[in-house]
């Protein structure tokens, strides 16, 4: 039973990732796409904690790592998302009171990691990486991030309030 | 020790607390757990970095690509209606990108009908050699565009569905209708990883139309739909005109760029005092934000192979 929700989750990780990389490359606002694999780790992180979220997050970003069409240096995204789902679990008693503290939350955490990812860019001089570029995208990502919130968190956290009851322990 | 009953009610709270699945707090959060983390994505990354194009994470690259390109491609089809929606999210700019981009395809025209004047001449001598320049006995594979980095990611990659199956290597070159969009970086069985020219990453020998001049263009890393091209011509002297067109100088064999694909029209040349070359901006045929169907030539080598009985030279470089 815990191996089919390992199973599971990585299928929703799989997914929500070759969905952000396909059909909503299709709403793009200046290359700008909703970031649904960091909506599913703040989701993971209110509803288990930040160890549960942090271990999805490295997972998560490990994958928008590696999927195609993405090519940058690995462990970048498993980096930044490991990082939002730790902080996100940190602050997840409030976030899962009010739904504003949850959209803080996201915009928070959207923050966070896009920074983060543009920042690791910059350290390891990976092209295209530019703070000029980044002041452009992080504030849009987050816009974007925050806008589909209301429609996705809801999903997410029902997805892993259906594990609840057989919880994994990380 | 004695514990005192009250205490002994605590722990055992506590216990059930923690037993309890449904719980809020069942433990504290372990700090080493995110600090393990964060350390093992540091090792990818010093890893994946320190050992370039060997990277021990190259294999599991192309792992992911075979195993997430058919469930992109699945996704693509389903994913439709998405594009309509995108197209309804977009409309606020889309007029504005809409006179943006007639205006474009009127320059682009115009610089092309220029080009061809001024390049017939010269044409006809290589035409007989060089039956690449014809787009002729080519074998292209078609495909569609099945997913996009996104600019969260500074790359300006996509995934095509089509892939080794299809004949598709890395390195071939990747044009639509109007020019030239890319090249293949990477080959899974069904689909294959195209790094767009407007990539920061990414060089391309291109050649002036009108005066045949050579340079090296590259992507500015922009990833709006306003990408242009920056061309440094070998000859720094060299003062190109504004609304020429710059062809692929293209290699031997055509890996990684065929010679003779259409890339863009010069839109500025300014000239740099201190190493008095000229920074000169290509703004490309291709528009990056709504491909589609592109033609990945799989038969380069060959239509060189049989054209060369007639030319030694060619037109590579």
């Amino acid at each position: 039973m815990r191996a089919l929700q390992v199973v599971g989750t990585f299928l929703l990780v799989v997914l929500v990732v070759c969905l952000q990389l396909g059909p909503f490359s299709h709403l793009a606002l200046q290359g700008v796409v909703p970031d649904l694999a960091l909506l599913v780790v703040v989701a993971a992180a209110i509803a288990r904690g930040p160890s549960y979220a942090s271990v999805l997050g490295f997972l998560a970003g490990l994958t928008l790592d590696l999927a195609p069409p993405v090519d940058h240096t690995t462990g970048r995204w498993a980096l930044a998302l490991a990082v939002v789902g730790y902080l996100a679990g940190q602050v997840r008693d409030d976030a899962d009171h009010s739904a504003v503290a949850a959209a803080l939350t996201v915009a928070a955490g959207s923050f966070i990691g896009t920074s983060l990812f543009a920042l690791s860019g910059l350290l390891l001089q990976d092209p295209g990486v530019s703070v000029a570029v980044a002041v452009q995208v992080v504030p849009l990502a987050v816009l974007y991030d925050l806008a589909l919130t209301p429609l996705v968190l809801p999903l997410a956290l029902a997805f892993f309030a259906r594990m609840q009851p057989l919880a994994l322990r990380w | 020790m004695p514990s005192s009953p009250a205490r002994r009610a605590r722990t055992t709270r506590r216990l059930r607390a923690s037993r309890q699945p449904g719980s809020r707090r069942e433990r504290p959060p372990s700090r080493a757990l995110p600090v393990a983390l964060v350390l093992a994505a540091l090792t990818l990354i010093t890893v994946d970095r320190a050992t370039g194009d060997d990277s021990p994470l190259e294999p599991v690259r192309a792992g992911a690509e075979t195993v997430l390109g058919p469930v992109q491609q699945g996704l693509s089809a389903a994913g439709r209606p998405f594009a309509a929606a995108g197209r309804f999210v977009t409309t606020v700019d889309g007029l504005r990108d809409d006179n943006a981009r007639l205006a474009r395809r009127n320059d682009v025209l115009r610089a092309r009908l220029a080009a061809t004047k001024t390049a017939r001449a010269r044409l006809a001598q290589y035409d007989a050699l060089d039956e690449v320049a014809k787009g002729a006995r080519l074998d292209t594979v078609e495909a569609r565009v099945v997913a996009v980095g996104p600019a969260q990611s500074f790359n300006r990659t996509v995934t095509i569905g089509a892939g080794t199956r299809q004949g598709v290597r890395p390195d071939m070159t990747v044009l639509d209708a109007d020019g030239l969009v890319g090249r293949v970086l990477r080959a899974g069985p069904t689909t294959a990883t195209v790094l767009l020219v407007v990539d920061a990453d990414s060089v391309v020998g291109g050649r002036l139309g009108s005066t045949a001049e050579l340079g090296f263009l590259r992507g500015d890393g922009d990833l709006s739909d306003e990408g242009r091209l920056t061309m440094t011509t070998l000859d720094s002297t060299a003062r190109p005109k504004v609304g020429d067109t710059v062809v692929t100088w293209g290699s031997r064999r055509g890996i990684p760029y065929l010679a003779g694909v259409p890339i863009g029209t010069v839109e500025s040349a300014q000239a740099t005092a201190r190493d008095s070359s000229a920074t000169v901006s290509v703004r490309p045929f291709v528009d990056f934000s709504s491909l589609d169907v592109v033609s990945v030539v799989t038969s380069a080598p060959r239509a060189r192979a049989t054209a060369s009985g007639a030319s030694s030279a060619g037109s590579g470089g």
